[in-house]
């Protein structure tokens, strides 16, 4: 059974039609990646998954229960990481792990967690004081203390510095190792790449392209592109044979400058949600 | 896969209120204006008004009144407001806590911080105004069942207010305005008799004027005091059943406003 299970879910504000009709897929274990550029429903659609929000029509089904129903025991099962959360600021760390432990029945021992997204020197700072990426990182601590079977992250690394988003990447690819199911919603396309075995493209509140970051939006049979140096300036081919295409021009000697490129998660991006 | 039970809800409930609490007595604003201003304004309005023992007592009686209705009623909404501003109550809906939970650790914020209120009134009174506490078990049972019902149905009508207000910010307006208008119409500043029928009525619907009534039928110096009520007698029959309403009706209103964030729905 797929750990989540979405057909043909509708969310509307007033006049605006934020989520129009998306289907979803994510198996157990896996660590999928919805991509999309603001407002593209991305916060709405994960929102319905973890019953904090309504749906207007669709069928959502999240460890086998429907989130506008489903109780406490279904919830224990969850781990959700706010985006912007500036909570327990009055607490300290540790007190706050050990507080919210509490609310479960096989939490993970508080001082490990605490050990695990490295706020162990920080454990006796109150929320208030944390800087951006440690306050992230109390928010997995809190998201993880209940031993989820599956994790939301909604835009984790948002104002993260490029070091503290590759700390805190190994830190979800160790939970992804655990065997947790990872839902994550993200805008930075390199973030996807490097977390995600598969990917969906959310744009107008509908998915416009799902696959594995490798074979997204047709990336990898798309034509490549072979640039090289002459005498005449710079040279550019696209070309669906790349291989024989080189063959064929290295005959007249050494090619200066030689690339070979197919476009980019990014370009597949730019391109899907234009 | 095991199911473990999951903690009991009253366990969760008191666990909820050790963290209030911790965090609540961590910041000073609490401390200075949910704790002190009804000592403060005891201090000075006593200063003012006070010119004999049976109006200092009636006064702090009123004052204590006043004072468990700013923590519970106008404290614990905005505690609401700022935990739906904060995420606090977004991360509760995502954790295996149920509501109840949530609430009689706000109970006990509010239970508690009353309690400081008070013995710290109490204590000016005492300093300050010569207050004489009552002596017979029978005037401070009395006192403790009117502090817990006027506590319970002021925290129920807070939170359920609290969904009006959008931010902290407009939520002081929203709590503030009734709870001041209040303490004129209910006997805490001006006492009922003086005030006309209609604004008399008025105040009798709302909880505050039975507290205070409550409380001035603990303190008074005899019950031949009970003259000076707007019924002439201290009515704790009425009082009972007065807040009793206003629990059921906070009860209803909490469940069928209460939002768990500003954008739900």
């Amino acid at each position: 059974m797929n750990a989540i299970r979405v057909r043909g879910l509708k969310k509307a504000y007033k006049d605006h039609q934020a989520v129009a009709g998306v289907d979803l897929d994510v198996a157990r274990g896996e660590v999928f990646a919805v991509l999309g550029p603001n407002g593209a429903g991305k916060t709405t659609s994960v929102e319905i998954l973890e019953g904090h929000r309504d749906r207007d029509a669709g069928e959502v089904s999240v460890l086998g229960a429907d989130p506008a129903k489903a109780g406490r025991e279904w919830r224990a099962k969850l781990g959700i990481v706010l985006q912007s959360a500036t909570d327990a600021a009055n607490l300290t760390v540790r007190e706050a792990v050990h507080h919210y432990a509490k609310y479960y029945a096989d939490p993970r021992d508080p001082e490990e967690v605490i050990d695990l997204v490295g706020l162990t020197e920080k454990a006796k700072s109150r929320g208030g004081t944390l800087s951006g990426g440690q306050r992230r990182r109390l928010d997995v601590a809190l998201g993880i203390i209940g031993r989820p079977e599956l994790m939301f992250l909604d835009e984790p690394t948002t104002g993260f510095d490029p070091e503290a988003r590759r700390q805190f990447w190994s830190l979800i690819k160790r939970l992804a190792a655990e065997g947790t199911t990872i839902l994550l919603t993200t805008h930075y396309l390199d973030e996807a790449e490097a977390l995600a075995d598969r990917v969906a493209v959310l744009a107008g509140g509908r998915v416009v392209a799902e696959g594995t970051p490798q074979t997204l939006g047709g990336r990898a049979h798309a034509d490549a592109t072979v640039r090289w140096l002459s005498d005449r300036g710079h040279q550019e081919i696209r070309t669906a044979e790349p291989t024989k295409t080189i063959a064929e021009l290295s005959r007249h000697g050494e090619l200066a400058e030689l690339t070979v490129t197919r476009p980019s998660l990014e370009d597949v991006y730019l391109e899907l949600i234009a | 896969m095991t199911t473990a039970t999951l903690p009991g809800t009253l366990s969760l409930g008191l666990s909820r209120g050790a963290t209030e609490l911790r965090e609540f007595f961590r910041q000073k604003e609490n401390l200075i204006f949910t704790i002190s201003l009804p000592a403060l304004l005891m201090l000075l309005l006593g200063t003012v008004y006070v010119k004999e023992a049976a109006a200092a007592q009636m006064f702090a009686a009123s004052m204590i009144g006043a004072g468990i209705i700013s923590t519970s009623f106008v404290g614990l909404g905005m505690s609401v407001v700022a935990d739906r501003e904060d995420g606090t109550l977004k991360r509760l809906r995502g954790t295996p806590m149920p509501f109840t939970s949530y609430f009689i650790g706000k109970i006990v914020l509010v239970f508690v911080s009353s309690l400081f209120e008070a013995v710290l009134l109490l204590a000016v009174g005492v300093l300050r105004f010569d207050l004489e506490l009552p002596t017979s078990a029978e005037k401070w049972l009395t006192f403790a069942w009117v502090f817990t019902l006027g506590v319970i149905a002021c925290s129920l009508i807070g939170v359920a207010l609290s969904s009006i207000a959008k931010s902290t910010r407009n939520a002081a307006g929203v709590l503030n305005l009734p709870y001041i208008v209040l303490q004129f119409l209910s006997g805490v500043f001006i006492m009922q008799t003086a005030l006309p029928e209609s604004l008399r009525t008025a105040g009798s619907l709302f909880p505050l004027k039975w507290v205070c009534q409550g409380f001035r039928s603990v303190f008074a110096l005899n019950d031949d005091y009970a003259v000076m009520e707007a019924a002439g007698s201290w009515e704790l029959g009425k009082v009972a059943l007065v807040l009793g309403a206003w629990t059921i009706v906070g009860l209803v209103l909490v469940g069928r406003t209460f939002r768990w964030s500003n954008t739900s729905r």
